[in-house]
């Protein structure tokens, strides 16, 4: 249940980008969760929306985009998306892989309310 | 409509402090084990049989992580090595900033080795750089040999596994031969000990090895 870490890094990373001279108005916050990231989106989303209660971020969207777990194998050059993880290239069998995508952890952008 | 590009990784602040640490560790030559594993697979027991038998030779500290008490601080203060005990008040993992503060308190004691022990857990560790030279993942044999395929993040990111209890073999359904293969296909590079904290059948394999990597 790091899911509440997560969401409270998340506010305060938006905390520092929010202009200071007016009052910014957060409408959606845009994430990347990787499939290896070990996050459930909707214990995050729970967190998320439980911890803005009551502040200024009340009301702002979280959105988050799912990225799959990808492979690139030297072995025999394939790029492969893996459902499980597995150190082992599924066309040739060689573990010299490289993961390609699946950690991401990401803050994208705010987008502000005008 | 505005947007604010930000693209940066969520868990950064504790990735700076991993790196704070890690300068910190190196400049004082100290090298640091994070041991993570599910709660009872046995990390108390494993650090203690493991300063059983190098304390002596080596100047070990031991960081212990909880969710509450501090009975694994008073378990390892026995051995009469220092120990700081980090209570984490529910959170499921340790953080770099928790072990920063942590490493403050033993007072620039002059040590070798430092043992990390974190929250009983096999999800969300994996997650949280502290500035170690390396993860020790500990699976007893009572947990089944399917464990890393179904937390591979865990067995990804480790260097050594330690599959503990192996004196409970002929009593549970876990094939050794399947954990070792399980474990290997998600991260080939994992060195493997099979130890008992009971029968000692391993331990002192796994100090050696561990003296000889720090040394």
């Amino acid at each position: 249940m790091h899911e509440l870490s997560i969401a409270e890094e998340i506010i305060s990373i938006v905390r520092r980008y929010l202009p200071k001279e007016n009052n910014a108005n957060v409408k959606t916050i845009r994430i990347k969760i990787g499939k290896l990231s070990n996050i459930l989106p909707e214990s995050l989303l729970f967190c998320f929306n439980a911890s803005i209660e009551g502040t200024e971020l009340m009301g702002a969207k979280l959105e988050m985009k799912s990225i799959p777990l990808t492979i690139h194998c030297s072995g025999c050059g394939q790029t492969s998306e893996l459902e499980d993880y597995s150190s082992t290239c599924l066309t040739c069998g060689s573990s010299n892989i490289k993961v390609l995508s699946g950690d991401e952890l990401q803050l994208e952008e705010i987008e502000l309310n005008d | 409509m505005s947007i604010i590009t930000i693209e940066r990784k969520i868990l950064e602040k504790n990735d700076t402090i991993a790196n704070q640490n890690r300068e910190s560790f190196k400049e004082k030559k100290i090298f640091v084990l994070n041991f993570v594993s599910s709660p009872g697979s046995g990390k108390t027991s494993l650090i203690e049989k493991t300063l059983d038998v190098i304390k002596d030779n080596i100047k070990i500290a031991v960081i212990e992580g909880d969710v509450q008490t501090d009975l694994d601080a008073k378990r390892v203060a026995k051995y009469g090595v220092p120990v700081v005990q980090i209570v984490t008040n529910g959170a499921c993992h340790l953080e770099a900033a928790l072990v920063k503060d942590a490493f403050e308190q033993l007072n620039d004691r002059e040590i070798n080795l430092l043992f990390i022990e974190n929250v009983g857990n096999l999800v969300c560790p994996a997650g949280y750089d502290l500035g170690e030279n390396m993860k020790v993942v500990i699976l007893s044999v009572t947990e089944g040999d399917d464990k890393p395929l179904k937390y591979p993040a865990m067995f990804r990111n480790a260097a050594v596994l330690i599959i503990n209890k192996v004196d409970l073999i002929p009593y549970v359904n876990c094939s050794l031969s399947e954990l070792e293969k399980n474990a290997l296909g998600i991260n080939p590079r994992l060195k493997i000990f099979i130890t008992s904290c009971t029968s000692m059948e391993g331990i002192p394999e796994w100090s050696k090895w561990l003296k000889s990597n720090i040394l």
